[in-house]
């Protein structure tokens, strides 16, 4: 986890963004995190579709491993027209600090007053990079091995401004919104990200060609940003191209970093070339807040409640949360058991080919936790 | 996945725990607290030290080795370790500096009534949290011209803060429903208002927890003549001391309200009220309810929640049929004959 410091910007761009710096001084200063006795308080937003059970099923595995983490369940529903639900939920992540979610339904008969759950608790919180680390799993037959690519994707702005109009009837303006801030900060996320995780190259995906002012601006961020990482080599793709190099030949990815559409069509590009939605983790970051979930977001509703769906992704979610909370040790507990069971093909969900259910993937998950040996002092 | 054997949580772990046993008849509970998890067949591991400063058995050293076990270990249960009132050149005492050393900043004492052993009031609920980091406990105190004392007593906005959101947090994971701020703002306007202050900001961030508050003399009162109207309450260190032991007095003493004390890092479990009981020691009379109930406490802070429960029912059980009670709650038995009631009461 990078924790995105005031001091990192006075370092990389000295004068140019003196401004910005006290801009981001908090107002308030919230006291810290609900920590106590080395247990985390974490929210627990169920969500809709297959993100109760999946969520159970973590809890359950928690419980079993003896992880020092409770849970605050808040439950958001979709169906109300009232913000209520969401602001409560938003208050609770800013309690605590961290939060695990589903997906909540966002229902597009609904009037465009109605903004999406998901997007809404992103902004409010100001969870800017949204990270996503596509990794081949060994015992997942796809067409193409060894993948190892890390998308880093701008979260509040771009496309998802919700900020659209119909200015003269039959005609409807949709403002896509890019601002040097923000893809100064999702660039710098990257490098350091990048540089943390010992990775070569940063490669940015934009459309300059046609929107050559605002996906420019971000192009020339990224290069600004760059420009402070001499050791890692920088080079940007236009979309269409990317999309077409990665299902063709993906392994020459290393690091990407995009703005918000563009990261949600190769995000899902990804998850698909690994195994599909139920593989892959995915986290929110902010600089006071991280919200944790499965990469791709789908709700699956079609396939909720009837013990099919693939507990991996949010298993693997809930381990990338330990891992911010710093329960190192827990969180590779937790995900090698997964791994593990991931080299079963007899306990494959039907996602991945196989007749496995969810309960026997949980089930053999803490078999192998237990048979891992004692859990010492050292946890 | 609820199946008989998924109940118990790994059963190969062992949990290693600092103990202390400290002054008076700590020794003689924390017997009983090992006898009990032996014969309950706890997985948990006691590191021991032993720290006093009336047995001249306290130095800077001992109090490192027990710094470094806690560090190790994140989890202690202690004993008090007595604090003589005379002055030898050192104003913080060892139990004030384990405290600080671990920023042991929130002290919880969940006073709940026994069922079985009446008192004048029954069914009491209620939590008191206190500050014990800062406050009347800092240790400066000065005679800046002869025959004038100065005590400093130290507010600050961020430890204030830090014990409101505390309090807020611990309402919100055990579903309670109000939370009470204790203060004397009236008189310290300034130092108690900056409590208060710190208090109703957090508030904010709890819409659904009803936040009030109440000034120290009125809450004593209160306590003793309608104790049920409180919920959760959040006080500054010496407020907390008083009500602390005040209302342990409302559920039969100092022998049977658990405590516990918290920094993010750690937790320390003691009995709620804390006194050496010096004048029982080897007389086997010591009452170790408290104890074991904070034990049983620490077992379900390790994830332990069959033991734990396992641990409270049993002596919950014992106290409920009356039969074997120690002297302070009007019985005959000794420690050691309550220990081993609690011992065969224990649903294994």
């Amino acid at each position: 986890y990078l924790e995105y410091g005031v001091e990192n910007w006075g370092n990389t761009y000295k004068s140019s963004l003196q401004p910005l710096y006290i801009f981001q001084k908090r107002a308030i200063r919230i006291p810290p995190p609900a920590k106590y006795g080395g247990r985390h308080t974490v929210t627990l937003i169920p969500g809709d579709g297959i993100g109760p059970e999946l969520l159970s099923h973590v809890r359950e595995v928690f419980r079993f491993s003896c992880v020092p983490v409770d849970f605050e369940v808040v439950h958001v529903n979709s169906a109300a027209e009232t913000e209520d639900d969401i602001n409560n939920a938003i208050t609770a992540i800013r309690r605590n600090g961290v939060a695990l979610k589903g997906n909540i339904e966002t229902n597009h008969t609904k009037p465009p007053s109605v903004k999406s759950r998901n997007n809404l608790l992103r902004t409010s919180l100001d969870l800017y990079a949204n990270v996503m680390h596509c990794q081949s799993l060994p015992g997942v037959q796809t067409r193409h091995k060894n993948i190892d690519i890390m998308i880093i994707r701008e979260n509040t702005e771009g496309e998802y401004s919700s900020l659209e109009h119909e200015s003269v009837s039959g005609v409807v303006e949709s403002l896509k919104i890019i601002t040097r801030n923000n893809s100064l900060r999702i660039a710098d996320y990257a490098f350091q990200l990048a540089r943390e995780k010992g990775r070569r190259r940063v490669t940015a995906v934009h459309k300059a060609n046609i929107m050559k002012l605002a996906d420019g601006l971000f192009l020339q961020c990224c290069r600004e940003v760059a420009s402070g990482y001499p050791e890692i080599t920088f080079d940007s793709m236009i979309v269409d191209n990317t999309t077409m190099q990665l299902v063709s030949k993906p392994q020459q990815f290393d690091v990407m970093v995009m703005p918000n559409l563009y990261g949600n069509v190769v995000s899902n590009v990804c998850a698909g070339l690994v195994g599909g939605p139920g593989l892959v983790p995915g986290a929110n970051y902010g600089r006071d807040y991280a919200v944790f979930e499965t990469a791709t977001r789908n709700t699956g509703k079609s396939i909720a409640d009837r013990n099919i769906a693939n507990p991996t992704a949010m298993l693997l979610a809930s381990c990338m949360m330990l891992d911010h909370l710093k329960l190192y040790d827990y969180a590779s507990l937790i995900r090698n058991a997964v791994l593990v069971t991931m080299n079963e093909t007899r306990l494959h969900t039907a996602d991945i080919g196989g007749q496995g259910t969810t309960s026997e993937v949980v089930q053999s998950v803490m078999r192998v936790i237990q048979s891992k040996g004692q859990l010492t002092a050292e946890l | 996945l609820c199946s008989p054997e998924a109940q118990q949580a790994r059963a190969d772990a062992v949990f290693k725990v600092t103990m202390v046993p400290g002054d008076g008849v700590g020794p003689e509970l924390m017997t009983a607290v090992k006898e009990v998890f032996k014969a309950g067949d706890v997985p948990v591991e006691f590191e021991e030290f032993h720290l006093s400063e009336v047995q001249n058995m306290a130095s800077e050293e001992r109090l490192e080795h027990l710094l470094t076990s806690m560090k190790n270990n994140k989890v202690a249960i202690i004993g008090k370790i007595h604090t003589p009132m005379e002055y030898k050149g050192e104003l913080a005492s060892y139990d004030m500096k384990l405290r600080r050393k671990l920023d042991l900043f929130a002290n919880v004492v969940h006073v709940n009534s026994l069922p079985g052993y009446s008192t004048r009031h029954n069914n009491l609920d209620l939590v008191i949290i206190r500050e014990q980091t800062e406050g009347e406990y800092s240790s400066l105190e000065h005679e800046s011209v002869a025959g004038v004392i100065e005590s400093l007593k130290i507010i600050t906005r961020e430890k204030s803060r830090r014990i409101a959101k505390f309090a807020f947090d611990y309402a919100t994971k055990k579903g309670r429903s109000k939370v009470t701020a204790v203060h004397k703002a009236n008189i310290m306007k300034l130092g108690d208002g900056l409590f208060l202050q710190s208090c109703a900001e957090v508030a904010q961030l709890y819409p659904k927890i009803k936040y009030e508050n109440i000034i120290i003399d009125n809450c004593c009162m209160q306590l003793v003549q309608n104790p049920y109207q409180f919920d959760v309450l959040v006080m500054p260190n010496l407020y907390g001391n008083i009500i602390d032991n005040l209302a342990a007095g409302l559920v039969g003493g100092a022998g049977v309200v658990p405590g516990e004390s918290y920094s993010a890092e750690y937790a320390v479990f003691e009995t709620g009220a804390r006194h050496p009981f010096a004048h029982a020691v080897g007389r086997n009379i010591a009452n170790p309810t408290a104890m074991l109930l904070s034990a049983a406490n620490m077992l379900r802070h390790l994830n332990l929640e069959y033991h734990s429960q396992m641990v409270s029912d049993a002596v919950k059980k014992v106290i409920k049929q009356g039969k074997v009670r120690t002297g302070d709650l009007g019985g005959y038995a000794t420690s050691d004959e309550f220990t081993r009631a609690v011992i065969a009461n224990l649903v294994v």
